[in-house]
């Protein structure tokens, strides 16, 4: 039912307690959302390794082609987010509803390098002739593997799946820094900001698993 | 010696059950499977008989009489509980390690055992063997170890004798193998089972299991086409390039492709709309580039394979002659 | 007792169609879910009739898919594409958009809150959001019908899937989009049963139904991310050539069938898991009596659950895979059959001196023990490597899953609906019509798939458009046992009807069942009930 109550200032729907009863509910799907979003993420790690361990060559070549300095500046900028983020949730709590409008909006200035820098890495790529499956085509000399494809399949695959990702969690932090700037939250209820920090947070820990296969190992 | 009647019963009712159902027993393994096969079908037999014949004596004896009944207030026995769930388990591990062993003989591959390669295609099997004979039905030696290579052109295929009680995958891009040893003469079904697309279910060939010297025999005739006239040189490739599988040759019945029945010298209308002749030179171009000219009224892109490149122009010749004696 | 009702109720309390389509009511979304997967249940059951038709005999004399009108088939299919098509859409339909969703989200969306003495589930903006997310894969895949339709089977397997010039992707894309679904309903339901339990409603309280819902949603999270995944990839297999399945890229065909398997094996369970729950809630009350080892059914849901995601590699003991492989899977396999066979002495014990009521629903219930017997022991000799080797892609499997997703989680839907009919709909159904559809169903099924045992064992394979005419008799049978079956649907299907226009007016507890749903009004107000309850005791407590 969509019929609610107001508790202490706080929107409680009427299947609901109180407050913090849908505070921790909503919390714990919260977080069940995020074991699906590991586990499919876990099932292209799975593939990876499994065809890393076949074709550990192509994989080097695949890695070579990529620049470890652009994907070790998005890591630290993701991080760097990620403590923002958290950064925003805690002045929400001490009610310095300002400055966590501030942190949330420098949260979505990072997420913009990130796709920026994102964004030249797929244009140089594409510049190259280096697109996934039978579609590569190099411009400039051969691939030495004839599958190389595979491994650009695997790069697009990965990287274009966090990619949305990270936009979709850079529309829900804009959301919620628009709410906080309306003044719905306060100590006592920020629920949206929190749930939408723990997505940024595994948005961006799936990164870090993500830079060390695709541009380190190999 | 009560317990020995009931023993004994129990094993006439499982060979009748297993004799009733399976196919022919034509190998050694085929009778171990039949064995587990028969025990199996006891046990469920028993079991099911327990439950199902538990419910319904309790749904009887126990139907509501009025609407005040009491009934037993029974929350568990653990005793019972631990032997519903021990017992069980025990006769699911014993199967399993039954199952096992066969399973081991199976796929273990016997040394010295007569190689045949055996490649699936969309929808024929075609047999080569060492001498360089190509067949599109296996014929083994009775009593001989056989090995099957197994391998496929392009989807997944199963290679299964029902028979045998043996059946295993053909998967494109690598090998896999399996083996038997028959022990009957005669003819066996082979199916595909693994869906492979549209004529999947007609897929079909036979094994024939022969003695060793009509094997040697038939080895060195099929070695030996190459003095037949051309039209019997043009059927035997028609047959072990399977193109019955898909073209009917004795109806104007549409299999896949048309009919060849009586088709020599008929006008032919083109999908695109262009007319010709159905001639020496339709044919050719339909089996090297089957994509040009598609018969109207069948699917584009056509399902036929292209030949060019596996056939030489001999037995294209041959080909050709085979298909004009069919008016 | 004394109550005097209102009259108002969750179906009238809001006027107007487009209330139901805006309502975030559990109830109203199970019915739209009912309705839906009804909808596509009458669909796929006339596939397989179609099918069954074509078996009737071997095709030289022509075939019924040639009747099949024009706008609904390319130009250029023979009769063996279009049997593939409707053999296809049949498994992919009755899988993804019947039997998947069906418990769950239709009685589970109803009854979990209900019996658990909650308002509603956790999130109800996103349980209306499943239900449109599953429409719109529906949707989707309905689609393809006008399109180029999917000739794969409902399992997609590469590298035919790669290849095959119909709608795989879209396809997929459907299956992907109704798992988001599926994850989001099984989400919901964690946290409902984790947060919205009524006062004194302990989990070991709670009814069985909510046990198996609960493992159920379990399964569906853990294991859908995977299906999406694969599918994922297969779209791009086909869109890029990335060559992670196919073989001639340097791929693997046999990975996307462990991929493929370990979603849908667990997804199996998603299948039956809800379907025993109901069963443990009819037996109980039409036995009149509390379940026999509640504990130990509550355990052997939660274990099913568990050992489901390691059984994946049973369908590929011919496939391939290692010897090794094939022996661990298989040991594995007889594991789940533990759990299973506690379940069935369990309600057998509970049977045992009860006052046994012989109404619709416990024949049904009955019924289900009966088929899912037969369907499990023909699983254990599934499970075992050395047969499953002469068995595996034969009719023999077909008969044996029929016997498990129609003969079990069928029937418990059909026993459900005219258990809790009169709770849903607040009219009573006739009890003669819902006998007369069981005893057509019953017989037609078992006329239907046993023969497909025999079939099997005499090595008839799946998928089979076509085939040898020794098979004919049996295949003769098995046709016209799924006229029986259509006839028993067509009689429930009136008797649903005729109770929903001129049934009486059910009183709260017609069977005199003991869970918390009988305690709200038939059918309960929008909130569930009139007074927020409180539980003192176990779900089954007929001293």
């Amino acid at each position: 039912m969509s019929t609610s109550r107001l508790v202490n200032g706080v929107e409680v729907a009427s299947h609901y307690r109180d407050a913090n009863h849908q505070y921790q509910s909503n919390k714990e799907g919260l977080w069940l959302f995020m074991v699906t979003e590991i586990l499919m993420f876990g099932g292209l790690f799975v593939g990876y390794i499994i065809f890393h361990g076949i074709y550990p060559e192509m994989f080097a070549e695949g890695a070579r082609s990529l620049d470890w300095k652009m994907g070790f500046i998005n890591t630290l900028v993701l991080i760097f987010s990620s403590f923002t983020m958290a950064l925003g949730i805690y002045f929400i709590q001490v009610k310095q509803n300002k400055k966590a409008t501030i942190a949330l909006a420098v949260t979505i200035a990072c997420g913009f390098v990130f796709m920026l820098i994102k964004y030249l890495e797929y244009t140089h790529k594409f510049h190259l002739g280096l697109y996934p499956g039978r579609m590569l085509h190099m411009h400039e000399g051969a691939p030495e593997h004839a599958n190389l494809g595979m491994y650009f399949g695997f790069y697009y695959c990965m990287t274009g799946l966090h990619g949305i990702h990270v936009m979709i969690g850079m529309g829900l932090i804009g959301w919620v820094m628009i709410k906080n700037m309306r003044g719905d939250f306060n100590e006592k209820y920020f629920t949206p900001v929190e749930g939408v920090g723990i997505f940024w947070h595994i948005v961006d820990l799936i990164w870090i698993f993500l830079f060390p296969l695709l541009y380190l190992v190999g | 010696m009560n317990w020995l009647i009931v023993m004994n019963k129990l094993l006439l009712a499982k060979s009748a059950v297993a004799g009733t159902f399976m196919p022919v027993q034509a190998t050694e393994i085929s009778k171990q499977v039949d064995n587990l096969y028969g025990f199996l079908v006891v046990v469920s037999f028993v079991s099911c008989a327990i439950l199902i014949g538990g419910m319904i004596y309790f749904a009887v004896k126990y139907k509501r009489k009025t609407q005040n009944d009491k009934t037993a207030y029974i929350t568990h026995d653990t005793r019972l509980e631990v032997l519903w769930s021990v017992i069980p388990l025990i006769v699911f591990l014993l199967v399993f390690a039954w199952g096992w062993i066969i399973y081991h003989d199976m796929r273990t591959m016997p040394t010295n055992a007569l190689e045949i390669q055996v490649t699936g295609k969309q929808w024929a099997w075609s047999v080569d063997y060492k001498n360089g004979v190509k067949a599109s039905e296996v014929v083994v030696p009775v009593n001989r170890d056989v090995k099957l290579i197994l391998a496929s052109d392009d989807v997944i295929h199963s290679f299964y004798v029902p028979s045998f009680r043996i059946k295993q995958d053909a998967v494109p891009g690598r090998y896999t193998a399996l083996w038997f040893r028959a022990e009957k003469l005669g003819e066996f079904h082979v199916f595909c089972t693994e869906y492979c697309g549209t004529s999947h279910s007609r897929m079909l060939t036979k094994l024939r299991v022969v003695s060793q010297a009509d094997f040697d025999k038939w080895l060195t005739e099929e070695s030996d086409v190459s003095g037949l006239p051309l039209a019997q040189r043009g059927a035997k490739i028609f047959q072990t390039r399977a193109c019955a599988s898909c073209h009917s040759v004795d109806s104007p019945v549409v299999k896949v492709g048309p009919s060849l029945k009586a088709r020599w010298g008929t006008p032919l209308n083109v999908e695109d709309g262009t007319t010709g002749v159905f001639d020496e030179n339709y044919v050719r171009e339909s089996v090297m580039l089957p994509q040009q000219k598609i018969a109207k009224g069948f699917p584009k892109p056509s399902p036929m394979p292209s030949f060019q490149g596996q056939l030489s122009e001999a037995e294209m010749i041959a080909l050709i002659e085979y298909i004009k004696g069919l008016n | 007792m004394g109550h005097v009702s209102t009259g108002k109720s969750y179906i009238n309390e809001e006027p107007g169609l487009k209330s139901w389509f805006t309502s975030l009511d559990h109830k109203r979304i199970a019915i739209l879910y009912f309705v839906a997967v009804m909808t596509f249940f009458l669909i796929g059951g006339i596939m397989a009739l179609l099918l069954r038709l074509e078996l009737f005999s071997p095709n030289t004399a022509g075939s019924v898919m040639e009747h099949i009108p024009n706008f609904l088939r390319k130009a250029g299919d023979t009769p063996a594409d279009l049997y593939n098509q409707v053999m296809t859409y049949h498994g992919a339909m009755m899988v993804f958009m019947v039997i998947v969703p069906g418990i769950p989200a239709i009685f589970g969306n109803f009854f979990l809150p209900l019996q658990i003495g909650a308002k509603d589930v956790a999130f109800p903006r996103l349980n209306l959001l499943s239900w449109y997310v599953f429409m719109a894969g529906a949707a989707l895949a309905v689609s393809t019908f006008f399109f180029s339709k999917i000739d794969t089977g409902w399992t997609f397997y590469t590298p035919y899937s790669i290849r095959s010039g119909t709608s795989v992707v879209m396809m997929v894309v459907a299956a992907f989009i109704m798992g988001m679904s599926s994850i989001l309903t099984g989400l919901n339901f964690i946290v409902t049963v984790h947060k919205l339990r009524a006062p004194g409603m302990t989990m070991w309280r709670m009814p069985l139904f909510c046990w198996a819902i609960y493992s159920t949603a379990i399964i569906q999270v853990l294991a859908t991310p995977i299906l999406a995944i694969t599918l994922l990839l297969l779209a791009m297999e086909r869109t890029f050539g990335v060559g992670i399945f196919d073989p001639k890229l340097g791929g693997d065909p046999v990975l996307f069938q462990h991929f493929f398997w370990f979603y849908s094996h667990p997804a199996v369970y998603i299948m039956i898991l809800p379907a025993m729950g109901i069963i443990s809630e009819l037996i109980t009350t039409y036995s009149k009596k509390t379940i026999f080892g509640y504990t130990a059914i509550a355990y052997s849901s939660i274990g099913i659950a568990a050992v489901s995601f390691f059984v994946w590699g049973h369908h590929l003991f011919v496939s391939g895979q290692s010897e090794v492989a094939g022996i661990v899977f298989s040991f594995l396999t007889m594991l789940v059959g533990v759990p299973t066979a506690i379940k069935m002495f369990n309600w057998l014990a509970t049977l045992y001196k009860g006052s046994i009521e012989f109404r619709a629903p416990l024949l049904y219930a009955l019924g289900f023990l009966f088929l899912f017997a037969i369907g499990g022991m023909t699983g254990v000799i599934l499970a075992v490597t050395a047969v499953d080797v002469h068995f595996h892609d034969t009719y023999f499997v077909v008969a044996h899953f029929h016997y498990v997703m129609v003969g079990g989680t069928l029937m418990a839907i059909m026993g459900g609906l005219f258990h809790w009919f009169p709770k849903i709909f607040g009219k009573m159904h006739s009890e003669t019509g819902a006998i007369m559809s069981w005893v057509f169903i019953f017989i037609g099924f078992n006329v239907t798939f046993f023969p497909q045992f025999i079939l099997g064992a005499k090595g008839m394979p799946r998928r089979y458009f076509d085939y040898i005419p020794e098979y004919e008799q049996l295949n003769k049978i098995s046709t016209v046992g799924s006229w029986l079956i259509a006839t028993g649907f067509i009689i429930a299907l009136i008797t649903v009807i005729k109770g929903l226009t001129s049934g009486a007016k059910a009183p709260k507890n017609p069977w005199g069942s003991k869970t918390l749903e009988w305690h709200a009004e038939s059918p309960p107000i929008m909130h569930n009930f009139e007074q927020d309850p409180i539980v003192t005791a176990g779900p089954y407590e007929y001293k």
